[in-house]
């Protein structure tokens, strides 16, 4: 493997590991959180990226604007969700939550097939980030790629600034180092968790909608983004955020190099790596520290 | 809980159960099948999930590599049912042992991503290699028979699934009734005290999870028997889902619900599919299934166990 290859092949890597951390982030949230294990988020993802293939005729290369509006959407869509579906599961046990989430899953699915068909879309690429930049003497490397690393970039940035920084973070992080410590000392928990739930929906959706031209749109889409978001949040360890960064890039370059050096069984490599790290470390890189 | 009189219904059942070719029809000799199969996948993991508190998400994992073996084993004369089942059986059970040391080291909702996790790591294997026949999977072109048994009979692979059903369930009951299964019960209610009271609680658990495995692994015989075909969706995450859920609809914490969770939601799955009853909400079961699994969860958190001890105890009440 040449110089250009293994540049071009670290920035996919790259690219992959942030966009799993936008999915993986707001699923460890919501687990630290909320206690809630969330098996729909992937469909959050793959409601995004749909969103994208939808809105496309009405923004055109308004590609940013489209973007925002799509994360207002499903922010405002889960914040529903969690009034509807949630806010009365958290009293029970995980296993009621897995069945809950899980037939989510099922009525998104039916949705999706009933109001955009089971057929494979592509979104195209907006004009102004179409074309690449030349890396060595015959790669090129797409522009598009390269925004959507700068765009997870800036949101994980963002969600550190909030979690750290802002009065709203220091809610969140009291809600997540103990839950009725913070409600007995009078945070309004219910409206935090509906907070945190919108935004882990958004961060989700806003994934699927940066991978939409990348990707192409396809149902169940969803459930192979979910599992190894799973597997990010073990290996990162449950509710910290820190480690799910860690966690998505160590996935990202083993997953992108796996599929290089071992075409035949890259599907595994991810799950290897997990066991390696359960071994070592049975809860996790990072165990709940923000 | 228990009472003196618990036998009485699952012996009964089984009787009838083996009397039932007699006026079946093939359709629905076939259903009994497919629920029977899906009975001992369930109770496979009630052992794990209602004994021993262990929810795994990956289940499916094993029920799918014992079906794989199976065809492979069974080759193209079908194979001997002596060779083949235990095959089937051993290598889910040497994959539970391997899932089964990793997992157990994590607890709660870990053990849920991760089980999950692992099952979806088999279903790669699978799914991308090419001695198993890919996405599409394996065809199976003849069906293994030992002696005068031939299970390319439909009457004899019924008595042959419903024969395992009662072993299964009978072997199951008698763990439980048993130190084996009292120490696991123990473990689920309080594990930590299991540990004091001088109880190597690993290796109970592991115990728990393999024989959980080979059983599912059994089911994973069955199915392929039946189906005459294998592919990596056995494997897949929907599957272990579906399989938990018959626990909670059946109910769970006892072999009965598992029974019954299979019955349901089996036939809950053909109702939704059929279209003379909802026409084009047919295509769409999905749909039906799912919000029925919601309204479930919602309004009956025990399962369909739980609504006769709640008709029960509002009538006296």
């Amino acid at each position: 493997m040449d110089l250009p290859t293994f540049l071009v092949q670290c920035l996919n890597a790259v690219q992959y590991g942030l966009l799993l951390f936008l999915v993986a982030s707001g699923l460890t949230l919501i687990f630290g959180i909320m206690g809630v294990i969330n098996l729909a988020h992937g469909s959050f993802y793959m409601i995004g990226a749909y969103m994208a293939f939808a809105l496309a005729p009405y923004f055109g290369d308004w590609f940013i604007a489209k973007l925002l509006v799509g994360v207002l959407l499903s922010a405002l869509f889960g914040y529903v969700l969690e009034w509807v579906f949630f806010s009365f599961l958290y009293q029970r046990e995980h296993l009621q939550q897995v069945l809950m989430t899980y037939a989510l899953i099922l009525v998104f699915e039916e949705a999706r097939s009933l109001a955009v068909g089971n057929d494979v879309h592509g979104v195209t690429t907006p004009d102004w980030l179409a074309g690449g930049f030349q890396l060595g003497g015959l790669m090129s490397y797409p522009w598009y790629r390269v925004f959507a690393s700068l765009a997870c970039v800036i949101v994980a940035l963002g969600l550190y600034f909030v979690v750290n920084r802002t009065r709203l973070g220091m809610m969140i992080r009291a809600g997540a180092s103990n839950r009725d410590m913070a409600r007995g000392l009078g945070l309004n928990i219910k409206m935090l968790y509906r907070v945190v739930f919108a935004g882990g929906v958004a961060l989700a959706a806003l994934a699927g909608m940066i991978a939409a031209p990348l990707s192409s749109v396809y149902p169940g889409m969803g459930g192979s983004v979910l599992i190894i978001c799973f597997v990010v949040v073990v290996i990162g360890g449950i509710g910290s955020i820190t480690g799910a960064l860690i966690a998505s890039l160590l996935v990202g370059f083993v997953d992108t190099f796996g599929k290089v050096f071992f075409a035949e069984y890259s599907g595994v490599g991810v799950y290897l790596l997990m066991a390696v790290i359960l071994v070592w470390r049975p809860e996790g890189l990072m165990k709940r520290a923000y | 809980m228990q009472t003196r009189h618990d036998w009485i219904v699952p012996v009964v059942a089984a009787l009838a159960l083996l009397a039932l070719p007699a006026v079946l029809t093939p359709y629905t000799q076939d259903l009994v099948v497919k629920i029977a199969i899906y009975a001992v996948f369930a109770l496979s993991l009630e052992l794990l999930v209602g004994v021993t508190g262990l929810v795994s998400l990956g289940h499916a994992a094993f029920l799918g590599i014992g079906a794989y073996v199976t065809v492979l084993a069974a080759g193209d004369s079908g194979g001997s049912i002596a060779q083949v089942a235990p095959l089937a059986v051993l290598a889910a059970a040497v994959y539970a042992l391997f899932v089964g040391a990793l997992s157990l080291r994590t607890k709660g909702v870990y053990f849920i991503m991760v089980t999950l996790a692992f099952a979806q790591m088999a279903y790669f294997v699978f799914h991308d290699t090419k001695l198993t026949g890919g996405s599409d999977g394996l065809f199976m072109y003849a069906k293994p028979s030992w002696g005068a048994l031939n299970l390319d009979d439909k009457r004899h692979f019924y008595y042959a699934v419903i024969v395992t059903l009662i072993g299964s369930y009978a072997l199951l009951a008698l763990l439980k009734r048993a130190r084996f299964g009292h120490a696991l019960a123990g473990i689920r209610v309080n594990e930590q005290r299991m540990r004091a009271a001088g109880f190597a609680t690993f290796g109970y658990k592991l115990a728990a999870f393999v024989i959980a495995g080979a059983l599912a692994g059994l089911a994973g015989f069955l199915l392929a028997v039946k189906d005459g075909a294998v592919n990596p969706e056995l494997l897949s995450w929907h599957e272990s889902g579906a399989v938990l859920l018959m626990l909670i609809l059946g109910g769970i914490g006892s072999l009965r619900g598992a029974v019954i969770g299979a019955i349901a939601f089996t036939l809950l799955k053909e109702l939704f599919q059929l279209e003379a009853l909802l026409g084009p909400l047919a295509g769409h079961w999905q749909m039906t299934l799912g919000f029925t699994i919601i309204a479930f969860v919602a309004l009956l958190p025990k399962g369909l166990i739980g609504l006769r001890a709640r008709m029960s105890g509002a009538a006296h009440g």
